[in-house]
């Protein structure tokens, strides 16, 4: 898909540059846009250091795990299908809680280990039960604490409040995820299969 | 009310973390500078991973951008999107953020630098590239996971996710911003 996408910006870019005789501005734009994609980066790499650093501080000390617990509740409501003291519960908890320090990379391999325990829950082996649509409902959503590279973007553009984007980012993706959680719960009961 | 509370949130929540955390973790006897600098080393690999992929996309952005296309295209679906106070400028990120991550982050940079971080319309991006994930890859990366090829409605589930997290970023940053 993404690669369509790539390929239909160029394309649609330069004939229409052809069309208008912009092909001078072309040139420089290309160039411009990849010297200032590095410079960006470069600007990204001081605050995701620190942050991944801390997060990492975050994982050791057992803060992943402390908000895990906290989460143990709501799983039972929004997880019917899935036995309390089953292992899936016990990854999908953890990968909530690293996506919600925004630990991406902790987060996907404990999904992939949650979404294979629910596997061994599901009765049509090719077919998604339930339980995977909501959790993959509320992972595409995604609660996230500190939206740390959309920060680094805005410094790196010079903003001087980089920052204040925290709080309506997490209002936003509260709202988001209940749209998701409620969407899943509608849909299921649509699309029947009654399946695990 | 409601905006003191969530300014606050964005105000401390940076330097409350990098005290709490630490401490903590000092308390549960963790190294903490070491285990700080094993994180911050992928932490600085992954900024460096992403170099590549910034450069494909805001080269294609960028040629979109220059050649004028991309004000055909914003004209054509201004009248739309204002319906619900989104500015046109932003239709192409939200219709981004659900294929691919590295072609949001193209966009909410090309948008920062368009606009200034500090606009309604950056400010705006901002928010809507921090509050959901890229949905098509989270579900092709689970299910393909688990060798799942019906996926039921896990995709128009993440899908309504999407679109109501990008309602809510133009409300709120209408709330507070503007």
């Amino acid at each position: 898909m993404i690669n369509y996408i790539w390929l239909a910006l160029i394309v649609i870019g330069i004939l229409t540059a052809l069309l208008q005789g912009k092909t001078d501005l072309v040139t420089t734009a290309a160039f411009d846009a990849a010297n200032s994609a590095v410079e960006l980066s470069i600007g990204l790499v001081g605050i995701m250091t620190l942050w991944l650093g801390l997060m990492k501080l975050a994982e050791a000390s057992g803060i992943v795990r402390f908000i895990g617990r906290l989460l143990k509740p709501i799983m039972k409501r929004l997880f019917p299908q899935v036995p309390e003291d089953h292992p899936a519960m016990g990854s999908m908890v953890m990968n909530m809680a690293a996506n919600l320090l925004g630990l991406g990379n902790a987060a996907t391999p404990l999904g992939i280990k949650a979404m294979k325990e629910l596997q061994e829950l599901n009765e049509e082996k090719d077919t998604a039960s339930n339980a995977m649509c909501m959790f993959l409902a509320i992972n595409t959503a995604s609660v996230t604490l500190v939206s740390t590279s959309v920060i680094a973007f805005r410094k790196a553009a010079g903003s001087v409040a980089p920052a204040e984007i925290i709080g309506p980012t997490i209002i936003a993706s509260v709202i988001g995820t209940a749209v998701g959680i409620i969407a899943a719960k509608i849909l299921e009961k649509i699309s029947g299969k009654g399946g695990r | 009310m409601f905006e003191r509370v969530v300014n606050l949130i964005s105000a401390y929540a940076i330097p409350v973390l990098i005290l709490v955390i630490p401490l903590y973790a000092a308390l549960k006897k963790v190294k903490v500078y070491e285990v700080f600098c094993e994180g911050a080393v992928d932490g600085f690999h992954t900024a460096v991973r992403i170099i590549p992929f910034l450069v494909a996309m805001l080269v294609a952005i960028g040629i979109f951008r220059a050649s004028g296309a991309m004000d055909i295209l914003v004209k054509f679906f201004s009248p739309l999107t204002r319906l619900f106070g989104m500015p046109g400028e932003l239709l192409p990120l939200a219709l981004m953020k659900s294929l691919s991550g590295s072609g949001a982050n193209g966009l909410l940079t090309d948008a920062l630098k368009t606009y200034g971080p500090d606009s309604l319309i950056g400010r705006m991006a901002s928010i809507m590239a921090g509050s959901s994930e890229t949905t098509f890859y989270v579900i092709a990366v689970y299910f393909g996971a688990v060798g799942v090829r019906k996926t039921r409605h896990a995709v128009p589930a993440g899908l309504i996710a999407d679109v109501a997290g990008i309602l809510a970023a133009v409300w709120i940053a209408h709330l507070m911003f503007s």
